[in-house]
C-alpha cells in the first residue's frame, strides 16, 4: 500500500487531465462527482497510507518511480520521500483540499465555466502534492511552478474583467521573482554537491559547510527568497490581498491548504541550510515579526470582507516565519494546520455570505447579520475565535508555542516575542472588528436575502468548525523530522508570561468590542484627529508597499519601454530591409515588358563583355 | 580557283548579325522579329563555314548543319506561338504585350 503514495498527486491530475480534454462537454454533476472524487480518493489514499506509515514506526519512506532524465552525472527522478513532516501536509492539503472542492461544487453551480474552474482546482493540488511529496528539488520545484500556474489561472479566473488579470499578472510576477531567487540557489546546490535529492543535499551540507560559512548564507537567503515570493511575505507580499480577485473558494485553497503554505514548507523541508546560517534565520524570524505587523495593521483599516482575511493570511504566515526563524520548526508546521483550518473556514464562510448578499463585500454595508445568516454567523465566530487564539481553540495552541520558543530565544528573543504579542492584539482587533460588524448591531442593508447553504456548502463549514476549534489536541508526527535540533526540552515560561499571552488576544477583542459593539469609543472621533487620519490612511495602502513599488519598479519598466518603443536595435535591421526594398523597386523598374528593351540590353551587355575580354 | 579571303566572309557574316539584331531591335511586327533572328542565325551560320574553310576542317559544316536543324525547330515554334498570340490579342505588334512589366 504504501507504494501506492503516487497515487496521491495522479488522482487530481487525472481529474484535472479528464475535464480538460472534454472541455467543458460534461454535465455539471458529472464534473462535481469527478473534481469532488478525485480529491476525495486521494484524501482517502492519504489517509490509509498516513496510518500504515505511523502504524509501521519507519521515520521515513522513499519510493522511487522513474527516472526523469538524465545528464551527465545528474538523474532526478519522479521519487517520492514520504515522513512525518509529508504526512502532515499531505492530509492538510488533501483534507482541508476536499472540503474546499465539496464547498465550491454547490458555490459555483451557476458559473459557466464549472468544468474549467474544477479543472484548475485538480491541479493546483496535484502540483502542491507533487511539492510536498518530491524527493528532490527539481521535482519540488515542478510542484512549485505548478503551483504558480494555477494561482494565476485561478486569480484570473473571471478574466473578462481586465482588473482580475491584472491581479493575476501581478501574483504570477511577484512570485516569479522569490522563484528566479530559489532557482539561483537550486544551481548553486548543485554545483556544491552534483545532486540535488535533498537528503543528500542536507547531509552534505552538514557535513562540509561550517557554521555561517559564506555559502551556507548564500543558498540559505537564495531560498528564503523564494519563500517569501510564495509565502507572501515581505517584501513580496503585495500580491495577496489582490489575489482575492478570484472566486472566494480559491481564496480559501490559496490561503489554507495550498500556495503559501509552500514557503513554510520550504523552509521547515531545508531547515538544516538554516541552521547552518544563523544570521539568515534570524533574518526570517525578523522578516515574519515585521510582516505579521504590518499586515496586522493594515487588516484594521481595511472594509472588503476579504481583503481583511487576506491580510489576516499574510499576518498568519508572518507568525510561522517567525516560528521558523526561532527554531521552532514543527511549531511553525502546528500553526500551518490550524492556521488552514480556522482560514478556509473563515473564507468558506465569507464566500457564504458574499454569495447570499448578492456579490456584497463591503462589511460596512452588512450589520446584524446572525439571526439572517446562523451558519456564517457560527464559522466566523469560531474561525475568529481560533485566529485570534481564544484560549482552547487550535489557534491558541499553535500560536502559544511559537511564542513560547520566541520567548525562550537567546538574543532578540524577548523583542521577538513582545512583537509576536502585539501582533497578537491587533489579531484580535481586526477579527472581531469583522464580527462585530457584520453580525451584530443595526441592520444596514441586504435585510431581506436568506442564507445560501446546502449540503455541499454546509457539511464544509461544520466540519472545519469542529478542526478549528479542536485541531489544536492533534499531535503531528514531525518530531523525528526536526529530531536533531534541541527543542525538545521542558518549556520553563512563567505564569505571568502565560496569563500575558492569554490576555492580549482578550484584550484586543475587548477593545474591538468598546470600538464597534458597545460604541464607548467612536471610530469617527478618532478619525478626527489628523494624526489618526493620516495613520489610518497609511495603513489603508498596506504601508504604500504598492505605492512604492509602482514608483521604483513598474513605472521605471513602462518609462523605459515607452523609450524603446521602436527599439533601438532593431532600426540597423530596419536599415537592411529598407536598402534591399529600393533596389527591388529600381530593378522592378526595369522590368517594362517590351520584348525590344530586353533584346537591346542583351545586344549591349554582349557586347560590352566581349570588349571587355578581348582587351583585358 | 583562287579563295575568298577570310576577312570578306566575317565582314559579310557581321553586317548580315548587325542588320539582324537592328531589326530585332526596331521591328514591331513580331514576324518580322523572327525573320531578323533567322537573318542572325544564318549569320553566324555563315561566320562557321568561312572558318571551316579557311582552316579546312569538317567541325564547322557539322555546325552549320545543327544550326539549319535548330533554326528549323525554332521557327515551328516561333510561329505556332505567333499564331496563339495573334489570336488571343489579335495583334503581332510586340509593344502592345507588355504585361510582364515589374
Amino acid at each position: 500500500m504504501q507504494d501506492l503514495i503516487w497515487l496521491l498527486p495522479m488522482f487530481p491530475l487525472l481529474g484535472f487531465l479528464s475535464l480538460v480534454l472534454t472541455s467543458g462537454n460534461l454535465p455539471k454533476k458529472l464534473v462535481g462527482v469527478i473534481g469532488v472524487g478525485s480529491i476525495g480518493l486521494s484524501f482517502l489514499a492519504a489517509a490509509v497510507i498516513a496510518y500504515q506509515f505511523l502504524d509501521s514506526g519507519e521515520t521515513k519512506l522513499v519510493v522511487d518511480m522513474w527516472r526523469w532524465m538524465a545528464v551527465g552525472g545528474f538523474t532526478p527522478g519522479f521519487s517520492f520521500y514520504f515522513d512525518g513532516l509529508a504526512v502532515v501536509m499531505v492530509l492538510i492539503i488533501t483534507g482541508v483540499g476536499f472540503l474546499i472542492h465539496l464547498y465550491s461544487a454547490g458555490f459555483m453551480l451557476d458559473d459557466p465555466s464549472y468544468s474549467r474552474f474544477f479543472s484548475y482546482m485538480n491541479l493546483f493540488v496535484a502540483s502542491m502534492l507533487v511539492l510536498v511529496l518530491a524527493d528532490n528539488l527539481l521535482l519540488l520545484y515542478l510542484g512549485w511552478e505548478g503551483v504558480g500556474l494555477c494561482s494565476y489561472l485561478l486569480i484570473g479566473f473571471w478574466y473578462e474583467k481586465p482588473e482580475n488579470g491584472y491581479a493575476a499578472r501581478k501574483a504570477f510576477v511577484t512570485t516569479r521573482v522569490g522563484d528566479t531567487s530559489m532557482a539561483i540557489g537550486l544551481f548553486l546546490l548543485f554545483a556544491q554537491f552534483g545532486t540535488l535529492n535533498i537528503q543528500d543535499v542536507l547531509q552534505e551540507a552538514q557535513a562540509q559547510w561550517a557554521l555561517g560559512s559564506g555559502l551556507a548564507v548564500a543558498v540559505s537567503l537564495l531560498l528564503l527568497g523564494g519563500a517569501v515570493g510564495k509565502s507572501a511575505q515581505l517584501p513580496l507580499q503585495t500580491w495577496l490581498p489582490d489575489a482575492m480577485a478570484g472566486p472566494t473558494p480559491i481564496s480559501a485553497l490559496i490561503h489554507a491548504a495550498t500556495m503559501v503554505t509552500a514557503g513554510v514548507y520550504l523552509i521547515a523541508r531545508t531547515h538544516v541550510l538554516f541552521e547552518l546560517a544563523p544570521n539568515v534565520q534570524l533574518l526570517v524570524a525578523w522578516i515574519g515579526l515585521i510582516t505579521l505587523l504590518m499586515a496586522g495593521f493594515t487588516a484594521m483599516t481595511q472594509y472588503d470582507i476579504k481583503r481583511i482575511l487576506a491580510y489576516s493570511t499574510v499576518s498568519q504566515i508572518g507568525y510561522m516565519f517567525l516560528g521558523l526563524g526561532v527554531g521552532a520548526w514543527s511549531a511553525s508546521i502546528f500553526h500551518l494546520m490550524t492556521h488552514a483550518f480556522f482560514k478556509a473556514l473563515l473564507f468558506l464562510a465569507a464566500g457564504t455570505i458574499i454569495h447570499s448578499l448578492h456579490h456584497e463585500h463591503n462589511i460596512f454595508n452588512m450589520g446584524g447579520k446572525r439571526k439572517q445568516l446562523p451558519i456564517s454567523f457560527a464559522s466566523f465566530m469560531i474561525g475568529s475565535l481560533a485566529l485570534a487564539a481564544f484560549p482552547f481553540t487550535s489557534g491558541y495552541f499553535s500560536k502559544d508555542e511559537i511564542l513560547i520558543a520566541a520567548l525562550e530565544m537567546e538574543g532578540p528573543g524577548m523583542i521577538l516575542w513582545l512583537g509576536g504579542v502585539l501582533g497578537a492584539f491587533l489579531t484580535g482587533i481586526y477579527s472581531f472588528r469583522l464580527v462585530f460588524v457584520v453580525f451584530f448591531g443595526e441592520s444596514r442593508g441586504h435585510h431581506e436575502e436568506a442564507e445560501v447553504t446546502g449540503f455541499s456548502m454546509a457539511t464544509p463549514l461544520i466540519l472545519l468548525m469542529v478542526l478549528a476549534l479542536f485541531g489544536g489536541w492533534i499531535q503531528i508526527p514531525v518530531a523525528e523530522v526536526f529530531a536533531h535540533g534541541g527543542e525538545q526540552e521542558e518549556h520553563h515560561i512563567s505564569a505571568l508570561m502565560h496569563g500575558i499571552m492569554i490576555a492580549v488576544p482578550l484584550l484586543g477583542i475587548g477593545l474591538s468590542y468598546l470600538f464597534f459593539m458597545s460604541k464607548t469609543f467612536s471610530v469617527e472621533r478618532l478619525m478626527q484627529k489628523p494624526l489618526a487620519e493620516s495613520l489610518h490612511r497609511f495603513w489603508f495602502s498596506g504601508w504604500r508597499m504598492d505605492g512604492l513599488y509602482d514608483f521604483l519598479f513598474v513605472r521605471p519598466f513602462v518609462l523605459l519601454a515607452k523609450i524603446n518603443r521602436r527599439d533601438v536595435l532593431d532600426a540597423l535591421y530596419d536599415l537592411l530591409v529598407e536598402i534591399s526594398k529600393t533596389a527591388h523597386a529600381m530593378l522592378a523598374r526595369s522590368q517594362t515588358g517590351q520584348l525590344g528593351l530586353y533584346a537591346l540590353s542583351i545586344g549591349v551587355s554582349a557586347v560590352l563583355l566581349i570588349s571587355l575580354g578581348v582587351l583585358l | 580557283m583562287t579563295s575568298i579571303p577570310i576577312e570578306h566572309g566575317l565582314i559579310l557574316a557581321g553586317i548580315l548579325f548587325v542588320l539582324g539584331l537592328v531589326g530585332v531591335l526596331t521591328r514591331r511586327n513580331i514576324v518580322f522579329v523572327l525573320m531578323s533572328l533567322e537573318i542572325m542565325i544564318n549569320a553566324s551560320g555563315l561566320a562557321f563555314i568561312v572558318a571551316a574553310s579557311r582552316w579546312e576542317h569538317a567541325d564547322g559544316q557539322v555546325m552549320f548543319l545543327m544550326i539549319l536543324t535548330l533554326a528549323a525547330a525554332e521557327v515551328a515554334v516561333g510561329l505556332g506561338l505567333i499564331i496563339q498570340m495573334y489570336r488571343r490579342y489579335h495583334t503581332v505588334d510586340i509593344k502592345m504585350l507588355s504585361e510582364m512589366k515589374g
